[in-house]
């Protein structure tokens, strides 16, 4: 197991750990886990951020548009060294700083509030041609459920236009969305939308470490995309494709079932 | 610019959308880090010349206000001080929820200014009429909302907007040739209402364009022999309360806006006047809960009553019943 499969499992591990803590109000369980990997190679490989970075304008960013994937973003923070495990044990609570969507407050490490859908990417377009940013990189997270939203492209249409290559985004297509599987509520052809509005399209399996860093290297003159193939809720055998997954709570009984399938994968992949 | 007689008569004569973009554009001289947006509107929110002088800092989002505003957002993020532009009402409806997230929630320092609002569109009909914007951004937190009544004052506002740090709307209002309140140099402070003139029986509290038509029906009721108070109340939010207490020792406020008489600035004044011990009666004039048949500028205005006559004779009709 490589270092980053390894951390991908850690953040897995404490996944399932505060979806149990925060009890009956439940939490965003699926969606969390299908972009594991994803926010795991940006946090640990690809943006190079510290803590004191947030501070400043001359760094990359990232922008989680599909707000309800926090808990991930948060254990990806947390496996980069960005923020410390107190921090991330403060998730959900009242008034804390790492609810359920994120709010911004770059003290927290955190730049960009999210939780409604459809609104990251113009935001990523205004950094990328911003003063301070435009000579870096610019990530975005999308779910392929929030491509619902007409605003997406509006914004994808005017970085096609604009060109603007130091956008990468990143579309977490588990082929579901909350109501259940996509090809029974909006289903379209998301690459070729994305190559009408001009970027560069490259897809990958979204849980392949390997796969998603090549994907990440790759130079080009257009904005990029990445639809990056994943399972909703991967890693947990009974959660995996589940549409009542979405957003539950985690009873005692499925905690331990979970974290033991979670331990012998470790086993197995010879940590 | 030196503000001399000249000069407020060709802002005058720009009108708001003109005032606008002349004041960006000497602001922008000075400040390299001003950027403007529009939404295929350029030349009507006048950042024509703007966008000639500072091609490279000028944005076109093409229509779509929902992504203008987020751009924005991104470039305020980003060190940049965005003005971005588009009618009131796309701003304010269309992108209201983009409003409240980039500008409330994230308190983004951009500026929005929102022209033809009220009824300024004439023919092009109701769907160009800026007439709930006050009532939608007034109720999002951490917003300031300017609303200047002639040439001088859109040029006052852009400038002071640009220099303070935080979100901001600019309600623009009329058109070109706009009459002219300030005929000299006065200061101007955001949330700090001007009386332009004092009286003791009615105030009349207004804004934008209605500031001009309130002096001159103040003037018809005059002649009736009552005295009457006008105050520019050209900062929406956060509201001057200390001008509308100082109203209070009428014995009748009156609250004029080219916006609907729901959630605008007669609003905002009921809702300090509440906590008021003393609360003289509000006539509150503006856009009935009604959409007419549209029409041009000024017979709109007469139609919903925002007339300098009309305005008068209301507010004497309200007396009679009191």
């Amino acid at each position: 197991m490589c270092n980053l499969e390894f951390k991908s499992l850690n953040a897995r591990k404490n996944i399932v750990e505060l979806i149990h803590t925060v009890g009956n109000n439940g939490a965003h369980v699926s969606p969390v886990l299908s972009i594991v990997e994803i926010v795991i190679v940006l946090f640990c490989d690809i943006l190079k951020l510290k803590r004191k970075d947030f501070l400043t304008n001359n760094r990359n960013h990232f922008i989680l548009s599909k707000g309800h994937g926090a808990l991930a973003y948060y254990c990806a923070m947390y496996e980069a060294g960005i923020i410390t495990k107190d921090e991330l044990y403060s998730f959900d609570v009242d008034g804390g700083d790492y609810p359920g969507q994120p709010s911004k407050n770059l003290d927290k490490a955190i730049e960009y509030s999210s939780g409604t859908l459809g609104l990251g990417l113009s935001y990523a377009c205004g950094l990328a041609m911003s003063k301070d940013a435009k000579a870096h990189n610019i990530y975005v997270l999308l779910g392929n459920g929030e491509l619902n939203e007409g605003s997406v492209w509006e914004s994808a249409m005017f970085a096609g236009f604009n060109k603007l290559n130091n956008i990468t985004a990143i579309v977490d297509d588990n082929s579901m969305q909350a109501d259940g599987y996509s090809n029974d509520i909006l289903s379209f052809d998301i690459k070729k939308m994305w190559e009408a509005c001009g970027w560069n399209v490259i897809e990958c399996d979204g849980h392949d470490i390997n796969d998603l860093k090549k994907a990440f290297d790759i130079k080009t003159s257009l904005p990029k995309v990445i639809i990056a193939k994943t399972i909703k809720g991967k890693g947990i055998s009974f959660i995996e494709g589940r549409p009542e997954w979405h957003h539950n709570r985690i009873t005692d009984e499925q905690y331990e079932l979970a974290m033991n399938e979670l331990y012998q994968q470790e086993i197995k992949n010879g940590n | 610019m030196e503000i001399n007689r000249l000069n407020i008569r060709t802002l005058s004569m720009l009108g708001e959308c003109g005032a606008f973009g002349l004041a960006l554009s000497e602001f922008a001289e000075q400040n390299k880090n001003v950027v403007a947006l529009s939404a295929d509107l350029c030349k009507t929110s006048g950042l024509d010349r703007f966008r000639s002088h500072f091609p490279d800092r000028f944005i076109n989002t093409g229509i779509a206000e929902q992504n203008l505003i987020g751009v924005s957002a991104g470039l305020a993020a980003g060190g940049n001080i965005p003005f971005a532009t588009t009618f009131s009402n796309f701003f304010s409806l269309r992108a209201c929820e983009q409003i409240r997230h980039f500008l409330g929630y994230m308190q983004e320092n951009v500026k929005l200014v929102g022209f033809a609002s009220g009824f300024s569109m004439g023919l092009f009909g109701t769907t160009h009429y800026g007439l709930e914007d006050i009532a939608a951004i007034r109720a999002i937190n951490n917003l300031t909302i300017l609303s200047p009544a002639d040439g001088l004052e859109t040029y006052k506002c852009v400038i002071e907007s640009a220099l303070f740090k935080g979100p901001v709307y600019i309600r623009l209002s009329g058109s070109i040739n706009m009459p002219i309140i300030y005929k000299e140099d006065y200061n101007f402070e955001i949330g700090k209402a001007i009386t332009l003139k004092d009286g003791s029986d009615i105030a009349i509290i207004s804004t934008g364009t209605m500031v001009f038509n309130s002096l001159k029906a103040a003037k018809i009721l005059e002649e009736k022999g009552l005295s009457v108070k006008v105050i520019n109340m050209h900062t929406l939010k956060p509201l001057d309360v200390t001008a509308v207490k100082e109203c209070c020792s009428c014995k009748l406020i009156v609250t004029v806006e080219e916006h609907s008489v729901i959630g605008g600035l007669g609003s905002a004044v009921a809702e300090y006047k509440s906590k008021s011990k003393i609360f003289p009666p509000q006539l509150i004039l503006g856009v009935k809960n009604k959409f007419e048949k549209a029409g041009n500028y000024a017979y709109m205005l007469d139609k919903y009553g925002l007339s300098h006559s009309k305005i008068a004779e209301q507010i004497l009709q309200f007396i009679d019943n009191l």
